[in-house]
């Protein structure tokens, strides 16, 4: 299997999506002649032409609300954020008119689109540019969010978000871009990953990681570490916050009786709140130590590099975490 | 007559010089011989339709068939009708909350839309919307939607799905005058200008953003609030029907043939409270100016007079017209109490168009 | 629609249940309430009736066949109806795993309701985190098979004990009590390690706890709930880890029979034409039931966080059936004559034999009597019935010389054996009470008045 980028992988599944169905266009800041300001959409105006891969004005609830419209009439738009942090002036148009659509019309119009962009934290680009927007999104009813980790969930995803009949937001990782692995040649035929699949990234017997999106990455850094001290991690990436694989959670928890859950995101009603929600009520009997989530710290994030540190979540704490889920400190 | 007021601001001046339909249009110079008389009628007929339609929901809304928020079109229905009246089937209407006479005009029916007020099955929109949202697909009817100015960046991105496709549709997007104070607004029409887009936005102006003054809360002139985009704007009597519907006539071709956008200012008042749970006058307006408003300016008294005048309609033919349009008001009625409500399963059904294979979409924990 | 036969819980205990014959073949026409099958449970057996109308479609386990609680056994549906999906595997099971679910609410409803009269005097916030509790495991899945029976434990200092839900879990499936456990978790919580090592170490098994069947008088019993004390607390505790779940200990009294002989004698004369015959057996169970209304301190049960003294005796009576054991109940046997009782354990050990019993039947007891007389054992130990505290394992009568003011008498005499559980009887109070008894059969004009 050949190794390629998330970026690459992602710009695949955009041009592959657009070549098969001339109803899907990209537009966003930056997407057309710049390439996109992460290069996701690199050549994609060359090749489908400036109808199709639209640059716009800064204006994210109005382009997100265009979107909206064209999706309403027919068309399949791809909204890019530049970052999901942008999209909190789009999330009017996001929550009251794509995520209730289908709804208030009783089932006239659904919203075939996808809203992408990185979310999350990069590095020293603070409070405003660094923060994790799962928890905006997967609210409301009506939409789905897909979190990918790694450049084949990448790209199985995003060609399964783009044939989703319902508004998928799409987030990837700022930090992920550059990151390698395998993915399947396109020779080999349409690679798509259906949305709700969470996937066990490694197989453990003592407690379980359960996570989404980049954060999948400092999971498995984590269970390497732990393996040297005789302790067996399993990792779940959850891939899809919504739907959400609650079976594979279950599953896991079963297994292992030990949870952390794992976010880039704050704690107070975060991803991890309604995982550890979910584990309660329905693996209970399973749990042999309360579910821990590790998180950002509870403020806004700040620029200077020791208290960047501080406040994101790290393998240190994520070990510490698992340790004290397995009593071990 | 009233003065039809028309304004454009050309992109430049080339185009502006090379664009034939590009000048303003003097739309007072139009009068009735424009319409034969089965036109006339048929004007008539259609804003006593609404009124009465609309009368029937106010006496519902008051012994409680219907709940929450009712926004009532009484004294516009001559926009409604002017804008949608000459549009193609193909053409789309996307509207906010004040919508039930649009969707009439769009061809809607009467009993499916009176049965969604009151929250029935039946309902255009299964009565999962209610009287904020009536949807007709079929119909082209976009939607009433419920945040102030944010239908406007939708009937942009419906302007580029006729772009995309092109199509020489045209879509109308009605909007309040207090709609154009929200950035939605000045988004969508930089970007409707930026790519041309077929829209006709229409702010029905009708003095007051529910208790407040137009005057309070912008300091130029509405039809002003749509200059600086490049997009041609408009000011046309929203009161009288002759002269809305010869000069949407006439833009709409306009636009079909390639004008892009436009911004209308339809002038017109509001005769009832912002909803049905509103006061009519009280602090923010007299109610010797609504009494005033309703005696000059009601566009079915605007267009009686003009019918009259011309003789083209007599008294009788008149009160015919308003026997059979009570009649269908009383049948959406019956039609709504008819229908039955949505069955308990209806809860969960139209959240989702796709339910995936995989994972849980509801986590409320009631499917366990 | 079709209507699943599931395996019914038909006794409070009852985990499985054999077929025993269909009384309904396929394609019989069933309707509501009817008896389809004959299944027996670990005690009796029970009828199985219909919960739907239609016609028996399908039979899934035969006769002489074995199915846990709430598994499909057969299928009843319309004559034509598709029924493929109901008689697979996996629908089944998913179905029975509703049903038990369904099934809880009820349950959780009567512990909701015994650990608020228990804990009445407890302090509050301990209240509410017994309520908590209960709610938790209301959404636990899959559905414990069974409720716990024992009382939440309480540690000796009555505090609640700490244990994951887990461990939890497992200590009840392996018999374990909370309270033997050490726990080696956060504020001594009690972990999945601490029970796995007990296993393997093997602390006592709680060889019956699990199977205790759980008592819930009706409203119109009379009873009292004494709170424990703290050193009734570790008493209990101690001699649980001493000696196994239930600290059992043993007092025989020798008894004179010589003069109840006669007057049974004299009563069975009276009684012939009524077509009554008076037991030995049948005079000690109500001997035993006045002494124990004179000493309510042994009539009574271990309610893990508290001893319930009952102030109505209803009396187990073993009776030997032919494959093991059954104790029916003589309800509020204090109240009741020697003729009543007579008749009343003729019939009910007849259809106890017959495992025709009903559970109502044979649950309840506050105290128990078993009588090997009748096989020649002079003398034995009983083990007690949990939650009872007490059970007389009473002997042979034989002729035996004895010492009266310095010189022999033959005497008819007989021992009686009680064993008792420490938790709730002490030495003395046990004593006590067997001098009442003893005094009672020593004196047939009280027993037989």
């Amino acid at each position: 299997m050949p190794e390629i980028t998330y970026r690459e992988a992602l710009n695949q599944a955009l041009a592959e999506e657009m070549e098969r169905d001339d109803s899907v266009f990209l537009l966003g800041e930056e997407v057309a002649e710049y390439d996109g300001a992460y290069k996701v959409s690199k050549g994609l105006l060359d090749q489908f032409g400036p109808q199709r891969v639209v640059d716009t004005p800064i204006s994210e609830l109005g382009f997100a609300g265009l979107g909206v419209g064209a999706a309403m009439t027919g068309l399949r738009p791809i909204v890019e954020f530049m970052t999901f942090n942008f999209s909190i002036l789009a999330l009017d148009q996001v929550i009251n008119s794509a995520a209730k659509m289908y709804y208030m019309s009783g089932g006239q119009i659904s919203l075939p689109m996808v809203f992408r962009g990185p979310t999350g934290a990069a590095l020293q680009l603070s409070a405003q540019h660094s923060q994790a927007c799962e928890t905006w999104y997967v609210h409301a009813p009506g939409i789905k969010l897909v979190t990918p980790g790694t450049p084949a969930d990448a790209k199985g995803l995003l060609k399964a978000s783009i044939r989703d009949d319902d508004p998928v937001a799409f987030m990837e990782g700022e930090l992920l871009y550059n990151l390698k692995g395998e993915v399947p040649d396109p020779e080999d035929g349409d690679f798509v990953i259906p949305l709700g699949k969470a996937e066990v990234k490694r197989e453990g017997a003592d407690v379980s990681i359960i996570t989404h999106g980049k954060m999948v990455n400092l999971a498995m850094q984590v269970a390497g570490k732990l393996e040297k001290e005789d302790v067996d991690v399993e990792v779940l990436d959850l891939r899809t916050l919504r739907p959400l694989d609650v079976e594979a959670i279950l599953a896991t928890v079963r297994k292992t009786n030990r949870a952390v859950y794992l976010e880039e995101g704050w704690p107070y009603v975060g991803i991890g709140s309604q995982i550890v929600t979910t584990i309660q009520e329905e693996a209970f009997d399973y749990l042999d130590a309360p579910v821990l989530r590790v998180t950002q710290a509870d403020v806004p994030m700040p620029y200077a590099k020791n208290l960047e540190k501080l406040a994101k979540p790290d393998a240190d704490r994520v070990v510490a975490a698992c340790n004290r889920v397995l009593y071990r400190d | 007559m009233p003065e039809t007021e028309t304004k454009k601001k050309a992109k430049d001046e080339e185009k502006a010089n090379g664009d034939a339909n590009g000048q303003g249009k003097e739309g007072s110079g139009e009068g009735l011989e424009r319409f034969d008389r089965e036109q006339l009628h048929h004007f008539m007929r259609e804003m006593l339709l609404y009124r009465r339609f609309e009368e029937k929901a106010e006496e519902a809304y008051a012994i409680g068939k219907i709940g929450g928020f009712c926004h009532l079109h009484i004294g516009q229905e001559a926009v409604a009708l002017g804008f949608i009246g000459p549009l193609r089937d193909e053409d789309y209407v996307i509207t906010a909350y004040r919508d039930h006479t649009q969707a009439l005009a769009k061809g809607l029916e009467p009993g499916p839309v009176m049965a969604e007020l009151f929250g029935r099955d039946g309902g255009v929109s299964r009565g999962k919307g209610g009287s904020m949202h009536i949807f007709g697909v079929e119909q082209r009817f976009m939607g009433g939607h419920g945040i102030v100015g944010a239908q406007v960046p939708l009937a942009a991105g419906m302007g580029w799905s006729i772009k995309y496709r092109e199509e020489d549709h045209v879509c109308v997007c009605f909007l309040g005058d207090a709609a154009v104070n929200q950035g939605a607004f000045h988004e969508a029409m930089n970007m409707s200008a930026v790519w041309e887009l077929p829209v006709i936005y229409v702010v029905e102006n009708n003095e007051y953003g529910m208790g407040t003054a137009i005057e309070r809360v912008s300091a130029v002139p509405i039809v002003e609030r749509g200059e600086g985009y490049g997009v041609p704007t408009h000011t046309v009597n929203g009161q009288d029907i002759i002269e809305t519907w010869s000069f949407v006539e006439d833009l709409v071709q306009e636009v079909r043939d390639g004008a892009g956008p436009q911004y209308v200012e339809a002038r017109t008042y509001r005769f009832k409270g912002h909803s049905m749970s509103d006061p009519v006058s009280g602090t923010y307006r007299s109610k010797d100016e609504v009494e005033e408003k309703k005696e000059k300016e009601d566009p079915i008294t605007v267009l009686r007079e003009r019918l009259f005048e011309a003789e083209l309609m007599s008294q009788d033919e008149l009160e015919a017209l308003d026997e059979e349009v009570r009649k269908v008001a009383d049948e959406a009625v019956e039609f709504a109490e008819d229908s039955p409500f949505p069955s308990d399963e209806e809860l969960y059904t139209h959240v989702y168009a796709e339910l995936n294979e995989h994972g849980r979409l509801f986590l409320d924990g009631r499917d366990r | 629609m079709a209507t699943k036969v599931h395996m019914e819980a038909l006794s409070p205990t009852m985990e499985e249940g054999q077929i025993v014959k269909w009384l309904k073949s396929e394609g019989d026409q069933v309707s509501n309430g009817d008896v389809l099958a004959e299944i027996e449970t670990d005690k009796a057996t029970m009828e199985l009736v219909a919960r739907g109308e239609g016609i028996l479609r399908k039979v899934l386990v035969e006769e002489g066949g074995t199915a846990p609680v709430g598994d499909v056994i057969a299928v009843i549906g319309d004559e034509d109806e598709d029924i493929s999906d109901l008689v697979g595997g996996d629908a089944a099971d998913d179905e029975s795993g509703a049903e038990e679910e369904a099934a809880e609410p009820d349950d959780e409803g009567a512990e909701d309701e015994e650990a608020d009269v228990a804990e009445a005097e407890d302090e509050e916030d301990e209240e509410a985190e017994e309520d908590e509790e209960a709610e938790a495991d209301e959404e636990a899945e899959p559905a414990p098979k069974k409720k716990e029976a024992e009382a939440p434990a309480a540690a000796e200092d009555g505090e609640r004990i700490k244990a994951s839900p887990l461990a939890r879990r497992l200590a009840q499936e392996e018999g374990l009590e909370l309270a033997s456990l050490e726990g080696s978790g956060p504020g001594g919580r009690i972990v999945k390690r601490d029970v796995e090592k007990a296993v393997e170490e093997g602390v006592p098994a709680e060889a019956e706890a699990p199977e205790v069947p759980t008592f819930e008088p009706d409203a119109e019993e009379d009873y009292e709930d004494i709170p424990l004390s703290q050193m009734r607390k570790a008493i209990a505790k101690r001699l649980v880890q001493s000696i196994g779940p239930i600290p059992h200990f043993f007092l025989t009294v020798d008894v004179d029979m010589t003069r109840m002989v006669e007057a049974r004698a004299q009563v069975n004369a009276r009684l012939e034409s009524e077509g009554v015959k008076i037991s030995f057996n049948d005079i000690i169970l109500k001997a035993t039931a006045m002494a124990l209304k004179k000493h309510p301190e042994c009539n009574a049960h271990w309610g893990g966080d508290h001893v319930r003294r009952f102030n109505r005796v209803h009396l187990g009576v073993a009776v030997a059936i032919e494959d093991g054991l059954i104790t029916p109940v003589i309800r509020d046997a204090h109240r009741k004559g020697l003729a009543h009782i007579a008749q009343e354990v003729r019939e009910m050990a007849g259809r106890a034999r017959d495992k025709q019993l009903k559970p109502e039947e044979y649950t309840g007891a506050t105290f128990s009597v078993s009588n090997l007389g009748m096989f020649g054992i002079e003398e034995f130990t009983a083990v007690i019935n949990p939650p009872e505290a007490g059970i007389l394992a009473v002997g042979g009568m034989e002729e035996r010389p004895v010492a009266v003011d310095g010189e022999l008498e033959l005497q008819t005499r007989m021992k009686i054996t009680m064993s008792c559980d420490h938790r709730v009887i002490d030495g003395a109070q046990g004593s006590r009470f067997l001098q009442t008894l003893t005094a009672i059969l020593e004196e047939p004009l009280v027993a037989l008045t």
